[in-house]
């Protein structure tokens, strides 16, 4: 598998003033940018010369990236390196201040906010559960969004509820009556919904014990494949991470540092690459017998 | 029981007022506490400023909306009423502030930022964030704030009463006055069982939100609508049938004005004519409300009149004064004097007979050179008073120490010892009751304060039924009265002392 991610620092603005115009084709994925994905292939998410500013403090500047449709990407870097600012970018939680963010060849900006965000699967940070709605209500939150009658919403968090291995008979509890486990299932099963093309999760099993935390990441990694996802994670499970995602982005400081398959980004020597991935990859090492780095290429 | 048959008009009137402060109240706090969290500034203001308010005892701040309205009416020149409902309803609202708001605030601060990021992440409106997500979640503390806010609320509307707003202040401070304890009780436990009833109401509805069931949330609504609906049944049925308005008459906060309330009233109705009585005004509050047309007929002193309603200074003798304040009100305010009932009510100063004659005081000018061992208790307003200042003027009157009491509690601080002087009223038959001397004021220095009945301004149809009452009520006569009602034992009601009255004077 070839790289199918692009970066590039500090983008020329000039390749971007089309994005004032309002609603506006996207630029072909890449297009102006050094990118590698082979032409007339989907990207699910792109990002070009994104910049971000949040109380006047940069946050991210001149992020670019394709994300091609179907990927399982992991996204890791420091506390405050901008992991969480970038998910918020992609359903407009947060506007750039310059850029431009494509979600399968649409311009975000000219999609209403609110569209958008039922649109995308979003985990947030810490669970985001309802404390006052049921199991059953909190996941069938955006089908309640789109108008979906009763019946038809408990279908489907019934449904959901399988999908995730939760019991049935918890579907009238509420949130403060689960495990950590259990509401992490919940919190992807609301984000799976609607049959979202592109799931944004933040540390979604961030808080569990490494059992439960490998048992859920199977699952998510099987139902990535089953339903045919494009998965941004943000994730501080490095060893996890390296194995299971397709690829990897790294970001320091509101930059991206690194990009590109599990194999290749660990090669990568940036010091802050290395910082976060030369452990884990001891472990990843030990635990898959594993000769040495690129193997997994 | 006294009182109980004006028990259901001031319950439903309390009720009514509270209820409407209350939903002002969360009306300005609502979108305050929500604009609040993101601008601090804002916060600290209104917050502190909700502290101030709370800091002011509730009757000064219910008061202070008097002068203010009055304000601005004359600014303004629309007629903004400056008595009786709205004051009482802006000073209520403003005192319930500070508990909404530190509901609303601690219930919205509440809510975790990740519930609330999840919100928007899944596509939820901004109002639909507000009202399933915020609103919802902070509700059972918002709720408690405004449990507390409905048990304050109801209990500060008692002093409505002193503004002109019927409440059960009616009948709390009328039985004080008249050391009538049960009827104190009757209002005073009023009162409690309606901020009871109303906390257990809410306290319901707050249990059925936190749980988010059904059952204990509407049981606390219909309870809620119950006792509204209770009390507005009582109330209903209590009124006469009779559809004409009734004339109004006013009283201050002391039995001589309540008996010759009742005099009046039993004398119009006789007539066919309507009544009903406000009582328990402030001194000040009941001239400004028969000059504002709140009340129609009010019993009020030509001294207190001549100082306070005119504000005049020099304190001339009666046949100089009684015209020109007749002249003056009739001019600035267009209140009548209808009547001059022919007793005097003068402030005087008292002490116990024992007392006078050990100490050889018979006058004031007696009383001056041993007055700074000796200790004075007033009523609340006679320290501010131009009578006092007059008096100081005169004698050079100074004492080793002076404390103000309501006018019961100032006659039992000279029963008890812990005062030698009050400041007493001529007419008040507690005076040979507890065996106390006037002491004579020998250089008048205090005006004369003939007791008089004053006319709301275009009532001239009352001004000419009132006019028998000129000079029939002597000084002796009243006092009698007023004992009846005022001693300890043997009470009457203001009605019945009003009925002896009515034969005692042949009116």
């Amino acid at each position: 598998m070839g790289a199918r991610i692009s970066l590039r620092s500090g983008g020329a603005p000039e390749a971007f003033l089309g994005l004032w115009r309002g609603r506006l084709l996207c630029h072909k994925a890449g297009m102006g940018t050094n990118h590698t994905m082979s032409a007339g292939q989907a990207a699910a998410l792109t990002m070009s010369g994104v910049t971000l500013a949040l109380g006047g403090r940069s946050v991210l500047s001149g992020v670019d990236l394709v994300v091609p449709d179907g990927a399982l990407v992991a996204l890791i870097g420091g506390s405050g390196a901008g992991k969480t600012s970038l998910l918020r970018l992609v359903n407009r939680m947060v506007q750039p201040a310059a850029g431009q963010i494509c979600v399968a060849g649409q311009d975000v900006a000219g999609i209403d906010a609110e569209t958008l965000r039922r649109g995308i699967g979003y985990a947030v940070q810490g669970g985001g559960l309802f404390p006052h709605w049921t199991v059953a209500d909190n996941i069938a939150a955006v089908p309640w969004l789109m108008g979906w009658d009763k019946p038809r919403r408990l279908a489907r968090a019934a449904q959901l509820m399988e999908m995730v291995e939760l019991p049935a008979d918890l579907a009238g509890r509420f949130p403060g009556q689960l495990s950590g486990g259990q509401a992490s299932r919940v919190g992807l099963a609301r984000a799976l919904a609607i049959n979202p093309r592109l799931l944004l999760l933040d540390e979604p099993f961030g808080a569990l014990d490494p059992e439960t935390r490998h048992a859920l990441a199977d699952r998510l990694g099987a139902l990535h494949r089953a339903q045919g996802l494009t998965t941004i994670l943000v994730t501080h499970d490095i060893a996890d991470a390296l194995l299971r995602a397709d690829l990897m982005l790294v970001l320091d400081a509101g930059r991206i540092v690194a990009s590109g398959p599990p194999a290749e980004v660990a090669r990568n020597p940036h010091p802050a690459v290395q910082a976060l991935v030369s452990g884990p990859l001891e472990l990843a090492r030990t635990l898959t017998g594993l000769a040495g780095p690129g193997v997994a290429g | 029981m006294s009182g109980l048959d004006t028990l259901p008009a001031a319950l439903a009137a309390h009720l009514a007022i509270s209820a409407a402060a209350l939903l002002l109240a969360l009306l300005v706090a609502v979108p305050l506490a929500l604009v609040m969290p993101a601008r601090p500034w804002l916060r600290r203001g209104v917050m502190g400023f909700a502290s101030v308010v709370q800091t002011v005892p509730a009757l000064a701040l219910l008061a202070l909306f008097f002068p203010l309205l009055v304000l601005l009416r004359n600014v303004t020149g629309l007629p903004v009423p400056s008595l009786g409902l709205l004051p009482s309803l802006l000073a209520l609202a403003l005192y319930a502030l500070l508990p909404l708001l530190r509901g609303l605030a601690g219930g919205l601060a509440a809510v975790p930022d990740a519930v609330r990021d999840a919100a928007r992440a899944i596509g939820m409106s901004d109002w639909q964030r507000l009202f399933h997500v915020e609103l919802s979640l902070a509700a059972p503390v918002v709720m408690g704030g405004v449990r507390t806010a409905a048990v304050w609320t109801i209990g500060a509307a008692t002093l409505a009463t002193m503004v002109g707003q019927k409440s059960l202040g009616d009948l709390i401070f009328a039985g004080l006055q008249l050391q009538d304890w049960r009827q104190v009780l009757l209002g005073c436990a009023a009162a409690a069982g309606v901020a009871l009833l109303v906390d257990g109401a809410l306290g319901w509805c707050q249990a059925g939100i936190a749980q988010r069931r059904w059952r204990p949330a509407l049981q606390g609504l219909v309870l809620l609508l119950a006792i509204g609906g209770g009390v507005t049944g009582w109330w209903l049925q209590s009124l006469p049938a009779s559809a004409a308005k009734p004339v109004t008459i006013g009283t201050k906060t002391f039995s001589e004005q309540y008996i010759l309330a009742e005099l009046i009233a039993a004398d119009l109705a006789a007539t066919g004519q309507p009544t009903s009585i406000r009582s328990g005004l402030g001194s000040g509050i009941a001239f400004q409300s028969v000059a504002a047309g709140g009340i129609d007929i009010s019993i009020d002193y030509s001294g207190t009149l001549w100082t306070q309603a005119l504000g005049r200074r020099t304190m001339p003798p009666r046949d100089v004064m009684l015209p020109i304040l007749a002249r003056e009100l009739k001019a600035r305010y267009g209140v009548t004097v209808a009547a001059r009932l022919g007793f005097e009510n003068a402030y005087a100063l008292a002490m116990r007979r024992a007392d006078a004659q050990r100490l050889g005081i018979k006058t004031i000018s007696d009383l001056a050179r041993v007055s700074r061992k000796l200790r004075l208790a007033t009523d609340l307003e006679f320290q501010s008073r131009a009578e006092w200042t007059a008096l100081q003027r005169a004698y050079g009157l100074g004492f080793a120490d002076i404390r103000s009491f309501t006018p019961v509690l100032m006659m039992a601080a000279l029963g008890d010892g812990s005062a030698d002087i009050i400041t007493a009223y001529s007419s008040d038959g507690t005076l040979a009751g507890n065996d106390l001397v006037l002491i004579t004021d020998d250089r008048s220095a205090l005006p004369a304060y003939d007791a008089v009945l004053l006319v709301a301004p275009g009532r001239d149809d009352l001004v000419a039924r009132l006019a028998r009452y000129e000079g029939r009520i002597s000084v002796d006569a009243m006092r009698q009265a007023n004992w009846q009602a005022d001693r300890p034992t043997d009470k009457r009601s203001p009605a019945q002392a009003a009925t002896w009255l009515k034969a005692k004077t042949g009116l």
